[in-house]
This record gives structure tokens, sequence and C-alpha cells, in this order.
């Protein structure tokens, strides 16, 4: 009798534990829900204030003084300027890690090169703005004078140390999922070393690549401390690298720290520009895992 | 003869390229490298001389010389210490979830899309969601825990791929013996399963947790205030945390404040460097438990 209702009872944990461990999944769909409907809610109160044709293709943005102009293009520049600069950084330097290390390196090195370029995916972009303030800054004022204190240029850089072991850690791998026979097919019909590499393997790492760049990019966009410290506030479609310059981002930060009304236009714009930013990296993020997908059906 | 020598140059340009191309992603190496250690040299030597135990226990000030991080420091830990635990506990239950119990079908393909989707999402929409949920909707205020709670949504993704990664390593064969002692799936979940897990699922945790505390962005647009002088006294203390102090004084202009921003950045940086080392240690010490 009461091993017969001892196990009643570990059926019933057996139907209540999956529906309890199901909610918890559900939050983090409730998590995307949300975040899409708030933005949505708040840019839609905008829209009534905002024509979206002028926020689309408005080409000045001057929502914290008189006349005010809510183009949002000047956002959309900056933040495209520092994306395409750090990934003109980040691609090379990734990139030529990568191959080092899988066609190139003996494992020794592999094993003690790779965890320290990972710290640089670690350190907090804080730390990073602070460098590309009070070290890049400087350094790119002494070969260029006439580059401002705060410019594109020295934050792209910034962001691009970042988004590099992004790179070279995810492409790395792709590499090393290459099989060996490949290679060795290739060293069989006399090719060099680099003629392997670039004839044979990288095509056929080529989709687990181009997903590593498209999602370090997509965190390019997103960043927000480093443009924030060290790009300037200063909305501007000039696309001049040595100019200050204003993120989608850095954008946010700059409202969320004043006191703006909770209702007012300006605490609206701040929904406009995060959905804007959102649908940028939501379109590389999936992007980025539709690569991947027809990736691993090559494997 | 003359075809010979042709052949024989091509070759040795061959090998010539295959040397070069060698030498420069070599040097993409060297330049990463070389810049991990400016960025670690030269905030060590702008930092170092401003990093004493004044400098630690001491409140915020107008001046530089007298401010400190002991608010920033007690923020940074109560903060951390609701977000570990309640990111950990969310992130393992919704792992184990979605490798043990969901069925393979399209609902679960959503939501396995949507963790990886959400792990892109820019931090500071995050920040967005948590001011007008916990903030505003939920009336927390600029509070700890407002704060603590936006930051596990932010960190949730990173656990649940971690610990997902963790109990696909466990070997098939230590359920099919729990299954054989006549144990229920539950059973083998929490008693087999997620014990031989457990290191690679604290090692993801602590990784996630030590991002969440070098994030600045989300509490900035929550508002976490830049000025405290007063220590958390629960989870509904207004507070701030290490990077939005140092993102205070980086902001400043003058050149003394800047100097104990990195004094500050080599305080958040040894705390990172510990939970790492943390991390890492258990992962070696536990690597291969069961073969």
């Amino acid at each position: 009798m009461i091993s017969f209702s001892y196990d009643k009872i570990r059926r019933l944990q057996d139907r209540l534990i999956p529906a309890g461990l199901f909610a918890c999944a559900l939050l983090s769909v409730l998590t995307t829900l949300f975040i899409v409907g708030i933005l949505a809610v708040e840019a839609v109160s905008f829209f009534r204030e905002v024509s979206i044709w002028e926020f689309v293709t408005g080409t000045t943005w001057t929502p914290l003084f008189d006349p005010q102009h809510w183009g949002i293009l000047p956002l959309v520049a900056g933040t495209l300027m520092v994306g395409v600069g750090a990934a003109l950084f980040a691609i090379p330097l990734g990139l030529g890690s990568a191959i080092y290390l899988s066609e190139y390196a003996n494992k020794r090195t592999r094993v003690i090169v790779k965890p320290i370029l990972e710290i640089l995916a670690g350190v907090p972009t804080i730390v990073y703005g602070y460098f590309s303030l009070v070290f890049i800054t400087p350094v790119l004022q002494a070969i260029i004078p006439s580059t401002q204190v705060f410019n594109a240029l020295s934050a792209s850089i910034a962001v691009g140390i970042m988004i590099t072991p992004m790179i070279s850690s995810l492409s790395e791998e792709a590499l090393l999922a290459v099989p060996n026979s490949m290679r060795e097919g290739a060293y069989a019909l006399g090719a060099t070393k680099l003629e392997a590499t670039h004839k044979v393997v990288i095509p056929y790492a080529l989709s687990g690549i181009i997903a590593s760049i498209v999602l370090a990019v997509s965190r390019a966009l997103g960043e927000t401390m480093i443009v924030t410290v060290a790009a300037g506030a200063t909305p501007s479609l000039s696309l001049n690298y040595l100019e200050s310059i204003q993120t989608m981002t850095a954008y946010i930060v700059q409202v969320s720290m004043g006191d703006t009304p909770m209702g007012s236009v300006e605490y609206q714009s701040i929904f406009a520009v995060g959905i804007t930013l959102f649908l940028f990296t939501l379109v590389m993020n999936f992007a980025a895992i539709a690569i991947t997908k027809r990736f691993k059906i090559g494997e | 003869m003359l075809a010979h020598s042709r052949e024989h140059k091509i070759y040795q340009w061959r090998k010539l390229k295959d040397t070069l191309f060698k030498g420069l992603f070599f040097t993409a190496i060297v330049i990463s490298l070389a810049a991990l250690a400016a960025l670690l040299g030269g905030i060590l030597m702008k930092g170092l001389p401003y990093l004493t135990l004044d400098f630690l226990s001491s409140y915020p000030s107008r001046f530089a010389a007298k401010a400190g991080i002991k608010s920033a420091l007690a923020g940074t830990f109560a903060f951390i210490m609701i977000t570990g635990p309640t990111a950990f506990v969310v992130g393992v239950l919704t792992a184990v979830y979605l490798e043990e119990y969901a069925k393979k079908n399209w609902l679960t393909n959503l939501l396995q899309l949507n963790i990886a989707n959400l792990a892109g999402v820019p931090s500071i929409v995050y920040g967005m969601l948590g001011m007008v949920i916990f903030v505003r909707g939920l009336g927390l205020g600029r509070s700890v825990l407002a704060g603590a709670l936006t930051m596990t949504l932010l960190i949730l993704p990173v656990i649940v791929v971690a610990t997902q990664e963790a109990i696909k390593a466990v070997p098939v064969a230590l359920r099919h013996a729990s299954y054989a002692l006549g144990a229920t799936t539950t059973q083998t979940v929490f008693r087999v399963v997620l014990p031989v897990a457990m290191p690679g699922i604290l090692t993801g945790t602590i990784l996630a947790v030590s991002r969440a505390l070098g994030e600045t962005a989300p509490l900035i647009t929550i508002g976490a205030l830049t000025y405290v002088a007063f220590l958390p006294t629960g989870p509904m203390s207004e507070f701030t945390v290490l990077p939005i102090q140092i993102f205070n004084w980086v902001s400043r202009p003058q050149a003394a404040f800047q100097d104990i921003a990195a004094a500050g950045i080599i305080v958040l940086l040894s705390i990172m460097l510990l939970l790492n080392g943390a991390a890492i240690y258990l992962r070696n010490k536990y690597r291969k438990p069961v073969e």
C-alpha cells in the first residue's frame, strides 16, 4: 500500500516538474515578446508625433534643441561607420589569427595563445572606452593633428579590438572542422600550405567564417560604452572618421542620463531608435544562424 | 632547360609566398596580443599609483584625490549576490527542460532559436526593457533588485547554452544505468545528469556573472546613480556599481579623474580575473570525472 502511494508521488513528480521547467523556458520567450512589445508600443506613440517618413529619411537629428528634427539617418550613419570601421580592423586580425592558429601553429602554441586572445573578448566595454579615449585618441592626434578629441576612428579601433577574438575563435572552429583529408588531397596535388588553405580549406569553412564576421559586426553595432565615451555626441552625416559622431546606442544613453520626463517625445524617441537598432541586429543574428545551419548540413 | 628554370622560378615564388603569408598571419596574432598588452600595461601604469586602501574604503567625492569606490564595490557585490543565484536557477532549469524534457518539435526549435537570438540582442535594449518592466512597471524604482533582474535576463541565454553543452557531454551510459535501476526521468536528471554536468554548468555561470559584472549600459538605462555616498542596505536600496563609477570618472574632463578611473578599472579587472580563475580551476579540477 505504502509503495503504491510512493509510486503515485513519483509519477506526479514526473508530470509536475516538466511543467515547472517549461515555465522557466517560457521566460525567455516572454523576454523576447516584452522587448518587441515595449519597443513597439513606445515607438508607435513616438510616430504619432513624428512622421515615420521624416524619421526614416530625415538627414538632421536635433532632438534636444529647437527646432527639433527627427531624421535618424545621422545616427544610423554613425552606427554603421563604427560597424564598418571595426570590421575593417577586426577581419584581417581575426582571420589572420584564426588561420595561423588552425593551419600553422603547433598544438602548444594554440593552447597558450587562444585563451590569451579570448581575454580581449572578456574585457568590459567601459574599459575599452577608457583605453580608446585616453590611449588611442592621443596617438591618432599625434599622427593626424586634425583629429578631434571625440572621433569615430578611435572608437572603431577599440570596438575592432573587442570583436577580433569573436572572429578568430569562431573562424578557427570552422577551420578546424575541415576534414584533414581535404588538406591531404591538396598536398598530394602538390599544393603549398598557403595554396591548400586558400583554395581548399577556406572555401570549405567559408560559411562558418562569414557567420563569425556577421555575428561580430552585429555585436559592434550594438556596442554602447566605447562609442559613448570615445566617439562623441554629435549626430552627423559627414562620414568623417576624424570627427565627433553619435551612434544610436550613444543617443539612448544620452537621453537615459538626462531628466527627460516619461511620455515626452524625447523619452519615446529612444524606443524608436531602440527598435531600429534591434531590427539591425536581429537581421544580422538570423543571417548568422541561417548561414551556420547550412554549414552544419555541409559537414 | 629554359622551361625547367622557369618552372623552378615559379616553384620558388610559390614557396616565398607561402612563407610571406605565414608571416602575415603570425603578425595578426602579434598585433592582437600587443593590443592586449598595451591595454593592460597602460591601465596598470596610470592606475596603480592611485590604488590605495583609502581608494577602496572612501565614498566618491568632488575631489579626485579623496574619491574612492566603497559604495561602488558594495553595490557590485550586492547586485551579483542577486543576479548570480537567480540567473543560475532559471538558466539551469530552462536548459534541463530543453535537453531532457522537450520534444523535438517546432515549439522546441522556436525556443532554441529564440535563445540564440536573445544572446545577440544589444545589452542596452535589455536596459530599456528593465526600465519599463522592473523600474516603472513593477515599481521597483532604481533599486539593486531592478538592476539585478535586468542583468539576470541579459546573462540568461549564456547560462542556458553553457548548461545545455554540459548536459550533452554527460555519457549516455550513466543515464541507462539510472533507468536500469528503475529511476524516473526526473530522478535521473536531478540525481545523475546534473551532478555530473555541474562543473561545466558552474564554469558557464561564473563566466556569465563575470560578464554581468562588467556591463554598464543596461544599468545606465535603468537609471543607476553615478554619485552614491552610502552603502546599499537591502534589495530596494539605490545603488551604483564599479563600471558606472568608472564611466562617471572617465566622462569628466579632468585628468585626475581619469587616473582614478584607471585605478577603478584595475579593481574591476582583478575581480573578473579572480572569477575567471575560479572558472578555469573548476573546469580543470572536475574535467573528465566519469569516463
